[in-house]
């Protein structure tokens, strides 16, 4: 990849990493649960959108840049594991496996709703 | 609070939001460059965002466990190392991806392989990690 492409993933990853923060955020503060719904919202959404780009037969840099380096940020695979592990310490071991199971099936469903959606446009 | 208390505060919450700017970029550069190295084939298995991810658990227990519990309340730190860097490093949406694209091909075989070496690899990793910095604790 060239300089520029290396520079754009930067600043892209920064802003989705910023727009994760922002929204799961927003999410935990309006949930008195203790399931992570903020981060089950942002794989979820970002699950979806991913789906669409790849829909829309993005491909190359194009999907690199908006895919990968975007949505790959905003998306997190490490804070979803890290609280289902918090989740099992603090004795809540059925909320830690309905944790996994929601957003492999949440997640799984949005990326292909959102491909489809993407074949469709 | 007091106007100079309203100010410091913002100034904390722009140097977070840098933070994570800062760390996010990292853990994308990171990614990517995994990604690039070593490009994964069609019916094969993701090598790169499967390490990618392993490792960014280990990492977000290390630095999360250590944060909160060993070190004195920093500010920045979590915002960098945590929510930017390791937030940025692993990938929840491009697994789903490749799944879907494991399932077009019929490889099921490979796709359940794929979802539950990363789902146990990333348990194990935080659980490691986490251990292994309580373990320091507790000796020293």
């Amino acid at each position: 990849m060239s300089l520029p492409g290396w520079i754009a993933v930067a600043i892209l990853g920064s802003l989705g990493s910023l727009a994760r923060f922002l929204v799961d955020g927003a999410v935990s503060a309006s949930s008195s649960s203790s399931f992570p719904l903020g981060t089950l919202l942002v794989n979820a959404s970002g699950a979806l959108v991913l789906g669409l780009l790849t829909g829309l037969a993005l491909s190359g840099e194009a999907l690199l840049l908006a895919g990968s380096a975007t949505i790959g940020s905003y998306t997190t695979f490490s804070t979803w594991m890290l609280e289902t592990h918090r989740l099992g310490e603090d004795g809540q071991l059925m909320q830690g496996v309905l944790n996994v199971l929601v957003s492999v099936v949440v997640g799984l469903g949005a990326a292909a709703l959102g491909r489809s959606i993407g074949w469709s446009l | 609070m007091s106007d100079i208390q309203k100010a410091s505060r913002r100034d904390v919450d722009h140097l977070e939001l840098l933070a994570i700017a800062c760390g996010g970029a990292l853990g994308a550069l990171a990614r990517i460059g995994a990604a690039q190295a070593f490009p994964t084939s069609a019916g094969r298995w993701p090598w790169a965002t499967f390490a990618v991810n392993i490792v960014g658990a280990l990492l977000l227990g290390y630095f999360v466990t250590r944060l909160q519990e060993r070190l004195p309340v920093s500010t920045l730190r979590r915002p960098l190392l945590a929510t930017g860097f390791c937030g940025a490093l692993t990938t929840f949406s491009t697994v789903q991806i490749e799944l879907l694209r494991m399932a077009d091909r019929h490889d099921y075989v490979l796709a359940a392989g794929y979802l539950l070496a990363s789902v146990i690899g990333g348990y194990l990793a935080v659980f490691g990690s986490s251990a292994l910095v309580r373990r320091v604790r507790a000796i020293a």
